[in-house]
């Protein structure tokens, strides 16, 4: 890793701050590794060299576990990893064709990136967003309810500087480097913002809210529904009954077909 | 009409801050966490078994026993590890939960560490959510603000510390001992067991590895009582839990229920299967569950009713697929990710998942036979319970259930020379201009 002085003390004391989480030293290694990719955009020769002085490794031992974890990568990457799900589920709701499309209209392979290094492209394994298939991937945040266009849209802002977001994540797209650096556990300041909840994830509080289905502990207090009791009687601890929130579940708003998620707000 | 859906942990998700610790308290947060801290340990781990409540991510072991088993006064520090390495073809469950109330995780994880005696727990995410993350370091760090937290923790004398810990990219990492070899900085593959975490765990030491969602549900046991919670669901299905709706339906979802709901209450409320469209099969727990179809529309999706109509509950992971999928494809994907996921550490998992898809691969080009068939199952066959961890042994579940169900359509595949369907026609945009 060619570095300054300065760098290097700055990524020796934060390997250090790693270090201290953990109550033997070894178990830094993954988090490390996020740290040396967020320095150099991919883990160098260099940057294994880098955690093994800092672990009492060999390079050796750590080569081993870096090629086994595929968010670790051996060569350079786009300012843009761009993931295209194609497990069965996305890839039968059309992420196979999304990807198909993608290799096409960016002229690059699986694994490969583009001329202008915006842009790496992969297919990825599930990414726990069944419910908004097929799913994209953009350094780690989510793109969900994906089509050729709106994937190939996506693309193209990306190369073109445009501002993009995620369809849930944090408002200001990370660029590879600073993801890997949240993914070392140093997070930026953008927790509090962006996106809670879309609107797969709200799908069922919505529908129980249009009927009036209050939350279990609301609707066991016989106070809040009498008769509840031949469901097992509430205990005399501190049931949520009463709360602002038992009475707003009663109001039942018009359900709107995929509405926008809800956006967090700042603190 | 009684109630369906049974909105707790999801309750409060549809407020802009619920992920905060200010909106987690006003909807009640945190309250949990002081009753059980004035409570006995050991009366805190009676009352978690009492609940009823079984591991949310997929085996279903009861999580009040797990803590029981964790020696006390042995001298040896305790781990808590959560597993939230979500990554289940089909699992949406987690990810969404602590993306929208990491409180509840939080408040569970303090709960749990006092039952069991452990004064350090360990997330385990996945790496590749990166809002998800930031959100649990937030919380970690409003939690260690408001003293839930930290040293003395509300005035109480018990001491906590939580680490976020980011994994890198592995399936396998969600099986426990994978997990903590991972934690441990190895590449993650599993253990032998026995011994079990609990005896031998994290750095040896006895360690209860909980799923996300097992933890996020002890807050409402322990406010509402177990008596409560073992009032919802069956028998031997004890509570409420999430149940992640995808694919060919009209509203794909989560929706919170209590345990021996059926897909067909779930459709019913939710717009059922696509406009102009029927279901064809379906996976019950995700990915390494054996194939359902519209026979079995009816089962209770408890443990025991799914397991006898001949699959697994898993991790409520309803994958819907209708009629204009292709079975074989549906199958061959799976196994692919499964060979690619295999960790490598035994022989019948490495090379068997690397033969079934050679096998499947042939037979979805139409250019298979019909021993083909006979062959994969003996392959499978000679996997299950021959390999080191459940990875292996989930092979087995899509390849036989779908033999099971649609044996011609395989053959179909093999009098015509390729497959007999258009996969536009599955697509989310088929028919619309993309």
């Amino acid at each position: 890793m060619a570095l300054s002085d300065e760098r290097r003390a700055a990524l020796e004391a934060e390997a250090g701050q790693i270090i201290g989480r953990y109550p033997r030293s070894r178990s830094a290694l993954l988090p490390l590794l996020h740290l040396v990719q967020a320095e150099e955009g991919y883990v160098s020769a260099d940057g294994i060299a880098f955690c093994a002085g800092r672990l009492g490794l060999t390079e050796a031992e750590v080569t081993a576990v870096v090629s086994f974890y595929t968010m670790y990568k051996r060569r350079p990457v786009g300012d843009y990893h761009v993931g295209v799900c194609t497990n069965a589920l996305c890839a039968v709701m059309g992420g196979d064709a999304i990807f198909a499309d993608l290799q096409r209209h960016l002229g690059v392979g699986n694994d490969e990136t583009t001329a202008d290094g915006k842009v790496t492209l992969e297919h990825l394994e599930c990414n726990a967003a069944c419910d908004y298939a097929p799913v994209m991937m953009v350094n780690w945040e989510f793109f969900d309810d994906m089509t050729p266009h709106s994937a190939r849209e996506l693309v193209d802002g990306l190369r073109a500087g445009a501002d993009v977001a995620p369809t849930r994540g944090a408002p200001r797209l990370c660029t590879w480097r600073q993801a890997s650096r949240i993914l070392a556990g140093f997070p930026d300041d953008q927790a509090a913002q962006g996106h809670t909840a879309g609107h797969a994830t709200l799908a069922g509080l919505r529908i129980a809210k249009e009927h009036g289905w209050e939350p279990p502990a609301a609707s066991a207090a016989p106070a809040a529904r009498p008769g509840a009791a031949s469901r097992g009687t509430a205990s005399p601890g501190p049931a949520k009954a009463g709360t602002p929130k038992a009475s707003a579940a009663k109001a039942s708003p018009a359900r709107a077909p995929r509405p926008g998620p809800v956006e967090g707000g700042q603190q | 009409m009684t109630s369906v859906l049974t909105p707790e942990l999801t309750a409060r998700w549809d407020e802009p801050d619920s992920f905060t610790r200010a909106a987690y308290r006003r909807g009640g947060g945190y309250r949990a966490l002081a009753k059980a801290l004035e409570m006995n340990p050991d009366d805190l781990v009676q009352l978690t078994k009492d609940s009823g409540l079984r591991g949310r991510g997929g085996a279903g072991f009861p999580t009040g026993l797990k803590w029981g088993f964790i020696p006390q006064g042995d001298g040896k520090p305790h781990y808590l590890v959560v597993n939230a390495d979500e990554s289940e073809p089909g699992a949406c469950k987690d990810i969404p939960t602590m993306l929208a109330n990491p409180h509840a995780l939080i408040e569970g994880i303090v709960i749990a560490c006092y039952a069991i005696r452990a004064d350090k727990a360990f997330i385990y995410v996945r790496g590749e959510v990166l809002h998800v993350i930031r959100r649990l370091h937030h919380a970690v760090a409003e939690a260690y603000a408001a003293g839930y937290l930290g040293s003395n923790i509300l005035g109480s004398g018990f001491d906590l510390d939580v680490v976020v810990h980011a994994g890198a990219g592995a399936y396998i990492c969600g099986e426990e001992t994978a997990l903590l070899d991972s934690l441990e900085g190895f590449r993650g593959q599993p253990r032998l067991k026995p011994p079990f975490p609990a005896i031998a765990g994290l750095y040896a030491c006895p360690t209860v590895v909980n799923n996300v969602e097992s933890i996020a549900s002890i807050p409402y046991i322990i406010s509402n009582g177990a008596a409560d919670f073992a009032a919802f669901g069956t028998e031997k299905s004890k509570g409420f839990g999430i149940f992640s709706l995808s694919g060919h339906v009209t509203t794909p979802g989560q929706y919170e229920a209590p345990l021996g709901t059926t897909l067909r209450e779930l459709l019913d409320l939710s717009g059922g299967i696509r406009a102009g469209h029927r279901l064809k099969f379906w996976t019950p727990g995700g990915s390494s569950t054996p194939l359902f179809t519209e026979e079995h529309l009816d089962v209770a999706l408890d443990y025991e009713s799914v397991v006898a109509a001949g699959s697994m509950l898993g991790t409520r992971s309803l994958q819907i697929f209708d009629e204009t999928t292709c079975v074989v494809r549906v199958v061959l994907r799976w196994i692919q990710f499964y060979e690619h996921e295999s960790c490598g550490k035994c022989t019948p998992c490495r090379e068997g998942s690397y033969w079934v898809v050679q096998l499947l691969d042939q037979l979805e080009r139409g250019e298979g036979s019909e021993a083909d068939l006979d062959k994969l199952l003996d392959i499978c066959q000679n996997i299950t319970g021959r390999s080191f961890c459940a990875l292996g042994d989930s092979i087995e579940s899509p390849v036989k259930s779908s033999i099971r169900y649609f044996k011609d359509e395989y053959l179909e595949h093999q009098r015509r020379g390729g497959c007999p369907f258009d996969p536009v026609a599955s697509t989310l945009f088929a028919g619309e201009l993309v």
